[in-house]
């Protein structure tokens, strides 16, 4: 390959040949002898009491091994835990069984397992299964739920609120007495499916020879699954294996700890023999989380030249009918310490009520809480520059942190590590035209089309995190990450990283970090990852933290690779280690660089061992352990460029440009990739996707024959640019990238729509545009005998 | 997503496939490109005890002229349809709309007798077959008879086939004189169904609408040809304010379909814009 330099080359992901040639091994790839099938039976009502279960049919139906009930596995395993436990909030966990034992609470709630030789034998007898329901009255709107007279999901939060948070800083209320302008704005962030292409699954399989279970799960943090699964099943830590294949997107998905794993590890255990369970597309829809789901009440405090002083809010956010695994802290603390986006806002007052409903339960879904903070942020943005009369782009200059404020500390409390916020927005005005465009855009509204430019300069929490800060905001673990770096005898590398990265293409930039720092051909360095017996303990990839906090590990580790290597050349060269160069792979000595040891070289002497310095140990092998200093803080600009038919509704996304800061590149393409879908799926919320729940808690929109994730043709040609402001505390500058487009792209989406609708008069509509709403909003505006 | 037990029937001739209709009639569902049927299926909506594969009566693919009539073989791919040469020139408003069926994985499967067989009330085929006046000609123990798209949808997923009858082509006459045709779709963003789909044949004869059809499909319960927008024009001058007129009675009289994406309210306004824009189209061709 010739690359001038590895890091920060756009060479092509290193994984996919085997993913797109149907030849890596996911979850339902893997085949046990002797492996019986699960099928879950799942209720149909929302909100019921069980009067009984009767299984006889399904038992007498051919192939049936076993049937459980939430009855049966009362006493043999334990709940289903939430493990963000937030701080000052007064925050219950109600009791998740892993099935339901006299209730059920939402649609898909799990009631009864089948266990079958065949996948069909246990469909058709988990059909047989006969669930004798007592409906109860069920709510799914967390406005409502919170009423006094609503259905109680759980006998211990009397009010359907599992917690209230708040984050306040500075006199909020002097500054709403003193404000010029005072905005104020009902908005629902919606609910979304995450919707990843590989449903969920396990295989597990009991070894009674060895007491050891393996689980082979669609994991993104087999580790925390392991540790979890232990206290579930008591069954002891360093006697459960739990394996993550190729994983075929999570989204975040795939981080809780959901019944059904632990059900299937528990049968395979009771019953002796492996157990697989594959989700379909219809459980998915029910029985894997969902994200979003928001009601908030925002306030915002602005003078007349447009410097915004406050902004109060209230979030109702809707958890669904348990407490998923990381649940209480998505609307909390990735959430509400960013409601004051990139902006130097002083004062806050933000409070969040946490609300059960019976509907599935909602959890991490990409960007978590941080694509509703920006979503809010920048329509409240938007909404006071259109209450002032103000360009949206001078009011966020004019509130813009500058950049010689960095690092600098949020009245939330959040430290952001650097940034340039203008640069990103200059470069974007500078790729869209914009000028240009308000021109044609005012134009085209002479000719009765409407077209609309929508801006979203985010700024986002990544790199999860430093240990002691989630210690100190309840998340049940720590946030560092691991790293192996193994030189072979014949200078080929294996690389054991604790990210369990599935989708995002770290195979390969992993390997360009080592490349780059060991002078490694690529070729001949292999990251592993998403075995806990394999890889040392480690936390896996969410939050843009694979890179940030895993490549930091990996960076580390290479460093005391070095250092040793270096002891060894110095030794095998005869020279200090002082005068010693390290260039390309080569150690020496100054001024003589054609007689030279490669890293190769001191790979086979380390293991050899034949003459090493005294006191230095055989091999060459590091291991670190990354806790960073602080989160990273990517930020960007992006511009969408939206037409808007008013004779239909119809909204047309004509241009997107992204100008991403994620500080340094490792490799552009997959940053590219990661920037590309983030922004698809931020469109899809803004435009088409929406889990829409009857009043009564049945999905409404629970295929994708309804559930409209976008298509390759609903979304334009992406324009992306970057700027490099690096991360002043990470080792190689990184700052993260998975997350930035769904965080931005919605409100980019959105502030278009309302750019475009402005002329009608119409202020705030919520998402998604659907070309109905978009059309009522219209004629509304209009009244009778305007645009048809 | 397993579907329930059933036996599975491979016909080797149309024949064979009609004899298992025969036999097990209103237990039996027939498989062609399976788009339709495997989805119901594995959903247990649909739960045939037989299931009788006519995916290998490669006889019953087929494009061919006869005259002024094009004979489609019940078989022949959405794909087929939309590439043919013939109909994209002679009949290209169903080359149009064989094009925005679903998404390429389904245009290389899905066949134009399964599609209307399905008679799904929002697929693209049937409003563009009333729209053409084609004819669909079904195989039964007695032989072959000719069923007129008009009288061949009866409700949604019902048609005027009798269970043991096989679609096995499709008549289309050619438009003559000076005749435009456009369909117009407003897809539904997941589906890729009609949320209101218009097929419209105008003639023009010396500035004048001599013949004119317009059909919808995703709006009602099932496809329809518009009768009133069609004597709204038949007669009148051939110009874009008599069609923008017309357009306005659009599914009058029609109880439209309202789910949770597009009410009955929307779907009759937006059946109103699609006439308007398929006419428009139609007339831009014709002249």
């Amino acid at each position: 390959m010739v690359v001038t330099r590895i890091f920060g080359a756009r060479i092509k992901r290193r994984e996919d040949p085997r993913l797109i040639t149907g030849q890596a091994t996911y979850t339902d790839d893997v085949v046990l002898p002797g492996m019986c099938y699960a099928v879950f039976v799942r209720s149909v009502q929302a909100h019921a009491r069980i009067r009984a279960v009767r299984t006889d049919a399904a038992q007498a139906h051919p192939g049936v091994i076993a049937i459980f009930t939430g009855r049966d596995l009362q006493e043999k395993m334990g709940l289903i835990p939430t493990a963000w436990l937030i701080p000052d909030s007064d925050l219950k966990t109600p009791p998740h069984p892993p099935l339901a034992v006299d209730r059920v609470r939402y649609v898909g709630d799990a009631v009864a397992v089948v266990l079958a030789t065949t996948r069909a034998a246990a469909s058709d007898a988990a059909a047989l299964v006969e669930v004798d329901y007592e409906p109860l009255p069920a709510v799914a709107d967390p406005e409502k739920a919170v009423q006094p007279d609503a259905p109680r999901l759980h006998d211990d939060v009397p009010d359907n609120v599992a917690f209230h948070w708040k984050v306040v800083n500075g006199d909020v209320d002097r500054a709403f007495a003193e404000a010029d302008v005072v905005v104020r704005q009902r908005m629902v962030n919606h609910r979304l499916v995450p919707c990843a292409m590989e449903t969920r699954g396990c295989v597990a399989h009991y070894n009674k020879g060895s007491g050891e279970l393996t689980l082979w799960m669609t994991s993104q943090n087999p580790h925390i699954h392991r540790v979890i699964l232990s206290g579930i099943l008591h069954l002891p830590e360093h006697r459960i294996r739990v394996i993550a294949p190729e994983v075929g997107g999570g989204f975040g998905s795939k981080i809780p700890c959901y019944p059904e794993e632990a059900v299937v590890s528990f049968c395979a255990v009771e019953l002796g023999v492996p157990v697989k369970w594959v989700e379909d597309r219809r459980e998915n829809f029910v029985a894997t989380i969902h994200g979003r789901d928001h009601v908030v009440y925002l306030e915002v405090a602005a003078r007349k030249d447009g410097t915004i002083t406050a902004i109060r809010g209230k979030c109702y956010a809707n958890l669904g009918a348990y407490l998923s695994t990381a649940a209480p802290g998505i609307p909390t603390i990735l959430h509400g310490l960013m409601m004051c986006g990139a902006y130097r806002i002083p004062n806050v007052h933000y409070e969040v009520l946490g609300v059960l409903t019976n509907t599935t339960p909602v959890d991490a879904y990409r960007g978590a809480g941080r694509p509703e903070a920006t979503y809010y942020v920048e329509r409240l943005v938007d909404l006071v520059a259109a209450e002032l009369g103000m360009d949206p782009v001078e009011i966020r200059r004019k509130n813009f942190i500058p950049k010689d404020a960095f690092p600098y500390t949020t009245p939330t409390g959040l430290t952001y590590d650097s940034g340039d916020y203008e640069r990103t927005l200059d470069e974007a005005l500078r790729i869209v035209d914009y000028a240009g465009f308000r021109r044609e855009q005012e134009e085209a509204r002479r000719q009765g089309r409407y077209l609309g430019i929508g801006f979203s300069t985010y700024v986002e929490i990544c790199g999860l995190g430093p240990s002691q800060v989630a210690g100190a905001v309840g998340f049940q673990g720590g946030l560092w990450e691991s790293a192996v770096v193994r030189f072979h005898p014949t200078g080929k590398v294996t690389v054991l990283t604790g990210s369990s990265p599935h989708g995002q293409g770290e195979e390969t930039t992993f390997a360009q970090i080592v490349a780059d720092q060991l002078g490694v051909p690529i070729e001949d360095i292999e990251v592993l990852h998403g075995d806990t017996d394999l890889i040392p303990m480690g936390w896996g990839t969410y939050g843009s933290r694979t890179t940030p906090v895993g490549g930091a590990a990996i960076a580390v580790a290479c460093q005391r690779i070095l250092a040793k290597a270096r002891q060894i050349a110095a030794h095998l060269l005869e020279a200090a280690e002082d005068d010693l160069e390290f260039e390309n792979g080569r150690f020496y000595v100054k001024g003589s660089p054609d007689k030279a040891k490669t890293i190769q070289d001191i790979a086979l002497a380390a293991h050899l061992a034949w003459s090493l310095p005294s006191g230095v140990e055989p091999g060459l092998e590091a291991q670190a352990f990354y806790d960073p200093p602080n989160f990273t803080y990517p930020f960007g600009a992006h511009v969408c460029i939206v037409e808007v038919d008013p004779e239909t509704g119809e909204v047309k996304v004509l241009r997107y440009v992204a100008v991403d800061d994620c500080g340094r590149v490792i490799n552009p393409l997959i940053v590219d990739g990661q920037v590309h879908g983030g922004i698809t799926q931020g469109i899809g919320q803004a435009l088409y996707e929406w889990a829409v729940y009857s009043e009564d808690g049945q999905l409404l929109t629970a295929s994708f024959n309804e559930y409209a994730v976008p298509k390759a043709h609903q979304v334009p040609r992406y324009e992306t640019a970057r700027t490099e402001t690096p991360s002043p505390h990470h080792p190689l500058g990184c700052k993260g990238v998975g997350e930035t487009g769904t965080i931005a792209a919605t409100a980019a989406v959105a502030n278009a729509v309302m750019d475009a609708l402005r002329p009608l008069g119409i202020r705030h509509l919520d998402m998604p545009f659907t070309p109905e709403r978009v059309w009522r909003a219209i004629r509304q505006a209009q009244g009778p005998g305007g645009i048809p | 997503m397993i579907p329930m037990a059933f036996e599975y029937h491979r016909a080797a001739s149309v024949e064979e496939a009609i004899r298992l209709l025969e036999q097990y009639g209103p237990d039996a569902k027939v498989l062609a490109g399976g788009h339709s049927l495997t989805p119901l299926m594995k959903l247990r909506f649909a739960q045939p005890a037989h299931v009788i594969d006519i995916g290998r009566l490669h006889e019953l693919r087929y494009i061919r002229e006869e005259g002024n009539v094009i004979a489609i073989g019940a078989l022949t791919l959405h794909r087929t349809v939309a590439e043919s040469a013939t109909v994209r020139q002679r009949i290209p408003v169903l080359a149009e709309a064989a094009f925005r069926i679903g998404d390429v994985q389904v245009r290389n499967m899905g066949t134009i007798g399964g599609s209307l067989a399905h008679a799904d009330p929002a697929a693209d085929y049937p409003a563009v077959v009333l729209a053409l006046e084609a004819e669909i000609v079904a195989q039964g123990p007695a032989g072959r008879r000719t069923i007129r798209a008009r009288d061949f949808f009866r409700g949604p997923f019902t048609t005027a086939l009798q269970p043991n009858e096989l679609i096995v082509e499709v008549r289309v006459p050619v438009p003559s004189g000076k005749t435009g045709s456009a369909y117009q779709k407003y897809p539904h963003p997941a589906s890729g169904f009609a949320v209101v789909g218009c097929a419209a044949v105008l003639t023009v004869d010396a500035e004048t609408c001599r013949d004119v059809r317009v059909a919808f499909t995703g709006v009602a319960t099932q496809p329809f040809r518009d009768t009133v927008v069609e004597d709204a024009l038949r007669g009148q001058r051939a110009d874009e304010a008599t069609v923008r007129a017309a357009a306005e009675k659009a599914a009058e009289g029609v109880q439209p379909l309202g789910d949770a994406f597009a009410s009955a309210e929307y779907r009759r306004h937006m059946a109103k814009v699609y006439a308007r824009r398929a006419l428009l189209q139609a007339l831009t061709r014709a002249t």
